[in-house]
């Protein structure tokens, strides 16, 4: 292997530098008032950093010039009681300007992480987030049983309202992360905790596992879809179905494979037979925009690959390979695609 | 005195390829469409003239530390602990014990696993991959301790009364003799 140039190396840091200002995976361009005042926080450092950058190579380059004029000659050792002064004075000076701005930022610090977690609400949505390997668990409790959605990877939510997220993990330690909502936060087993989110503007905000958890943590993603009061309404009361019957022969048939072969001992179809939890609840899987924690798109191309070998899209992963014959993954997946 | 360096050093490798085994990890175990319909016998007794074929035995599921730790995994999320608990037995009968009903070999396993028993234990045929019951045999075997302890599972995610399966004194198997009869 050629080693790395470095002009290249340089590159690819300024490229990793600006890609911090594009896309959607962005802390920078905050969706709601948690991330913005983690934004503020971001961008007050930022700026007293390039100060103190500023001066220090103002400081050094003046140095630097100055040493070159008088190199030529020995300059003789004498006491110069007023230049000691001076330099005492600039020293200890310097020292507690750093010492004062590192704890002006550690003042600003706790405040912001006291401005993010003291939103509260009276009237707030509540969502269990379970971290998976790998893949997430998303839940609305309710008091009423049969008014629980459950579902995967997909975060519904409605624009401008509080929601209070709560975690858990049922394996290893996760973390939940989507930058231009709210910071990360770590999803322990056997421990629950809460925190809060906003979005204010509608659309899909993309998020991530940032704790390194196994085999496919680099393929934990999960999207926050924001959107208005009535279409989120819509969107809850359709989860909140029964999966459908289906009409046609051919995804009846679809659903008598999924009952007699292995998809029956890892997921759960409500109203029907299947309701085991170790994989994704699949009862409204039409109904996403993506399979596999954000790695395929939800098409019938992928689902089939998915199933028929999704040790090869995703090494490592807890589903198994199917061996099913061409018409029953065809019924199959017209199945799975009816329920919307 | 010379002689023995060559030998020390095959020894050695030897010993560095039997661990590499331990930690084979078989993440794609094969290429599903080439999957057979496993026939294991375990009887004599056999229609017509020719006997039917003996099955290979999957060695490299009883030799993978991996292996046998998805078994665990699966133990528990397949809800075979539901009847036989952890290892005690409840519903079903104890695993950790030296008594087999149907046989202490990895394919008497398997077949209990896939055709099922009478009086209760179910038929898993087509519901769970075959390399997986592979694994959950493997890992039953180690309840007793009949796997080495290199290869059992040395600690539980989840608050246990008996020790891991790498500490079960090894129990020697009675009741059917487990050996596929010629």
């Amino acid at each position: 292997m050629n080693p790395i140039p470095p002009i290249s190396g340089l590159g690819s840091a300024v490229a990793l530098f600006l890609a911090q200002f594009t896309g959607e995976h962005n802390s920078l361009h905050p969706a709601g008032p948690q991330a913005s005042d983690i934004e503020w926080l971001y961008w007050v450092i930022f700026w007293i950093i390039f100060v103190a950058f500023i001066l220090m190579i103002t400081g050094f380059a003046r140095a630097a010039a100055r040493n070159r004029t008088q190199a030529a000659e020995m300059l003789p050792i004498m006491s110069d009681p007023e230049g000691d002064r001076r330099a005492t004075w600039a020293v200890s000076s310097a020292v507690a300007i750093t010492v004062l701005t590192l704890f002006a930022v550690l003042f600003m610090s706790v405040i912001t992480g006291k401005k993010v977690e003291g939103r509260t609400s009276t009237n707030p949505i509540t969502i269990q987030i379970t971290g998976h390997q790998w893949w997430w668990e998303v839940q609305y409790p309710s008091p009423q049983a049969d008014q629980t959605i459950t579902t995967a990877n997909e975060i519904h939510i409605p624009v401008g309202r509080p929601v209070v997220i709560l975690t858990s993990s049922a394996d290893v330690i996760h973390s939940f992360w989507a930058p231009s909502v709210n910071g990360k936060r770590d999803l322990l087993p056997g421990y629950s905790s809460a925190f809060w989110i906003q979005i204010d503007k509608p659309g899909t905000y993309p998020g991530r596992c940032a704790e390194f958890c196994g085999l496919q943590h680099a393929h934990m993603g999960f999207s926050i879809i924001a959107e208005d009061d009535n279409t989120f309404k819509q969107w809850e009361q359709q989860q909140l179905k029964p999966a459908a019957d289906p009409a046609d022969p051919e995804a009846a048939h679809g659903k008598q494979v999924f009952a007699t072969h292995a998809c029956i001992m890892c997921h759960t179809i409500r109203g029907t037979d299947a309701g085991s939890r170790m994989g994704p609840d699949l009862t409204h899987l039409g109904s996403r925009q993506m399979i596999a924690a954000e790695t395929l798109p939800n098409t019938r191309g992928a689902l089939a690959g998915w199933i028929i070998d999704p040790q090869r899209i995703k090494p490592g992963n807890h589903m198994a390979p199917n061996l099913l014959e061409p018409d029953d993954l065809q019924a199959l997946i017209t199945y799975l695609q009816t329920l919307q | 005195m010379r002689g023995y360096i060559p030998l020390s050093i095959l020894l050695a490798s030897a010993l560095v390829l039997a661990g590499c085994k331990r930690e084979e990890r078989e993440l794609r175990p094969s290429p599903p469409a080439s999957e057979v319909v496993n026939e294991t016998q375990v009887s004599g007794l056999n229609p017509g003239a020719n006997p039917l074929p003996t099955p290979p035995t999957p060695a490299m599921y009883e030799e993978s530390a991996y292996a046998v730790s998805e078994g665990k995994r699966l133990f528990n999320q397949y809800n075979c602990s539901g009847c036989h608990a952890n290892g005690g037995g409840g519903i079903g009968p104890p695993l950790m014990d030296n008594y087999w009903v149907y046989g202490s070999q990895p394919q008497n396993i398997f077949t209990t696993i896939v055709e099922g028993r009478p009086n209760g234990m179910p038929s898993f045929r087509n519901r769970i991959p075959q390399y997986q019951v592979w694994e959950i045999a493997a890992y039953v075997r180690s309840m007793s301790g009949l796997l080495p302890k290199d290869v059992a599972p040395s600690r539980s995610d989840q608050l246990y009364v008996r020790p891991p399966e790498q500490s079960m004194p090894k129990q020697t198997p009675v009741g059917v003799t487990g050996e596929p009869q010629k």
